[in-house]
C-alpha cells in the first residue's frame, strides 16, 4: 500500500482521475473547476486600490475555491512529503541531454535544485524563473479567463472554443519560451 | 457554507493535489519534456482528463442530472468572441508556464510538499492578478 502511495502514477491511470475532478464537482456542488480564480479572489480580498475589476463579494464566489485550494496543499503534502517517491523523474534521455546543455545538473527531485531554492533567488536566472514566472503565469490566467484547469481541463471538457483558443495561446507562449527565451535565461 | 460543505471540498482538493504530485503535473521536468515534445506523459495526461471530462459533461448535458442538491447543472458559456483576449492572454500564461514549470494548481501543490520557495512564485501570480485588474480597462479583449 506505502509502495502505490508512493511511487508515481502512470499518465494513463493520473489522467482520467484528474478528469473525475470536473464531473464530481459539478455534481456535489454544480462548481465549475478553475484553481486561478483562486487568486482573483485572494485580490477581492485585500483590494487596497479599490480596483473595479475586484469589487464582488468574494466570499459567497470564492469560500468553496479558496477550500479546494487549501486542499490542493494538503494533497501536496500528502504525495510529496509524507508519501514521496524517493526516485528521479523518469524523464525523455532527450530532454535530459537538452537541460544538462543549459546548464541544469540535478535531476534528483520534482524540480531542479539548481533553481528552486531560497538562495536562488540571489542569481538573475532564479529571480526571472520564480518571479517573473509567477507574475505572468498570475497575469496570464487571469487575461485569458482560465489557467490549465479552467480552461485546458474544465473548458475543453464543455467543448467550449474560447478555451480551445485559450490552450493555443498556451503552447504558441510555452514554445517561445522554451526554444528561444530560456536558452538566453540559463 | 456549512461545515460538511468545507470538508467536502477540502476532500476533493486534497485528492487533486495528491494526483498532481503522482503524475509528476508538478515537475518542472515534465513541463520542460511537454514542451519538447520528447514524452506523451504530459500529453497524455491532459489527453486523457479531458476525453474523461467531455464524457461526464456530455452525459450530465443529456440526461439534465442534477447535483446532490437537486438543482440543475448548468455551466455558462465563455464568450469566444473575445479572440485577442484568449490567444494574447494565453500565450503570456504560457510563457510563464513554461518559465516557472508550474501552473496555478502545482505552484500550491508543490509548496504543500515542503517546497517553500514557492511563496514567491504564488505572490507574484496574486500581485500579476492585481496588475491585470488594474490594466483591465486598458487592454484588448
Amino acid at each position: 500500500m506505502i509502495d502505490l502511495l508512493s511511487q508515481p502514477w502512470p499518465w494513463y491511470i493520473a489522467g482520467p482521475v484528474i478528469g473525475l475532478t470536473v464531473p464530481i464537482l459539478l455534481f456535489l456542488g454544480g462548481k465549475m473547476f478553475g484553481i486561478s480564480s483562486n487568486l482573483r479572489h485572494t485580490c477581492a480580498a485585500c483590494n487596497f486600490g479599490n480596483v473595479a475589476f475586484f469589487n464582488y463579494d468574494w466570499k459567497s464566489a470564492g469560500k468553496w475555491n479558496l477550500t479546494f485550494l487549501a486542499g490542493t496543499v494538503l494533497g501536496g503534502f500528502l504525495g510529496g512529503y509524507v508519501f514521496a517517491n524517493p526516485e528521479p523523474v523518469n524523464l525523455a534521455s532527450a530532454t535530459i541531454a537538452d537541460l544538462q546543455a543549459m546548464g541544469i545538473q540535478d535531476f534528483s527531485g520534482l524540480v531542479p535544485n539548481d533553481l528552486f531554492t531560497w538562495k536562488s533567488l540571489g542569481s538573475t536566472a532564479g529571480i526571472i524563473v520564480l518571479a517573473l514566472g509567477g507574475f505572468l503565469v498570475g497575469f496570464g490566467a487571469r487575461y485569458a479567463g482560465g489557467c490549465t484547469s479552467g480552461h485546458a481541463i474544465s473548458g475543453l471538457s464543455d467543448l467550449q472554443l474560447a478555451s480551445l483558443l485559450a490552450v493555443i495561446g498556451f503552447f504558441i507562449g510555452g514554445l517561445i519560451m522554451t526554444y528561444f527565451i530560456y536558452p538566453l535565461i540559463l | 457554507m456549512r461545515f460538511t460543505e468545507y470538508l467536502k471540498y477540502l476532500f476533493i482538493g486534497t485528492g487533486f493535489g495528491f494526483v498532481l504530485v503522482k503524475s509528476e503535473v508538478v515537475s518542472w521536468f515534465r513541463i520542460q519534456e511537454m514542451f519538447r515534445f520528447d514524452s506523451i506523459h504530459m500529453y497524455g495526461i491532459i489527453g486523457l482528463a479531458v476525453v474523461v471530462g467531455i464524457i461526464s459533461v456530455q452525459m450530465i448535458k443529456r440526461y439534465h442530472i442534477k447535483d446532490v442538491q437537486g438543482n440543475p447543472i448548468s455551466i455558462p458559456p465563455k464568450d469566444s468572441s473575445q479572440v485577442t483576449r484568449y490567444l494574447v492572454g494565453g500565450s503570456i500564461f504560457g510563457l510563464g508556464w513554461a518559465l516557472l514549470g508550474a501552473c496555478p494548481g502545482p505552484m500550491f501543490a508543490l509548496f504543500g510538499s515542503g517546497l517553500t520557495v514557492m511563496v514567491v512564485p504564488i505572490a507574484a501570480a496574486v500581485l500579476g492578478t492585481y496588475v491585470y485588474g488594474m490594466l483591465r480597462p486598458k487592454l484588448p479583449h
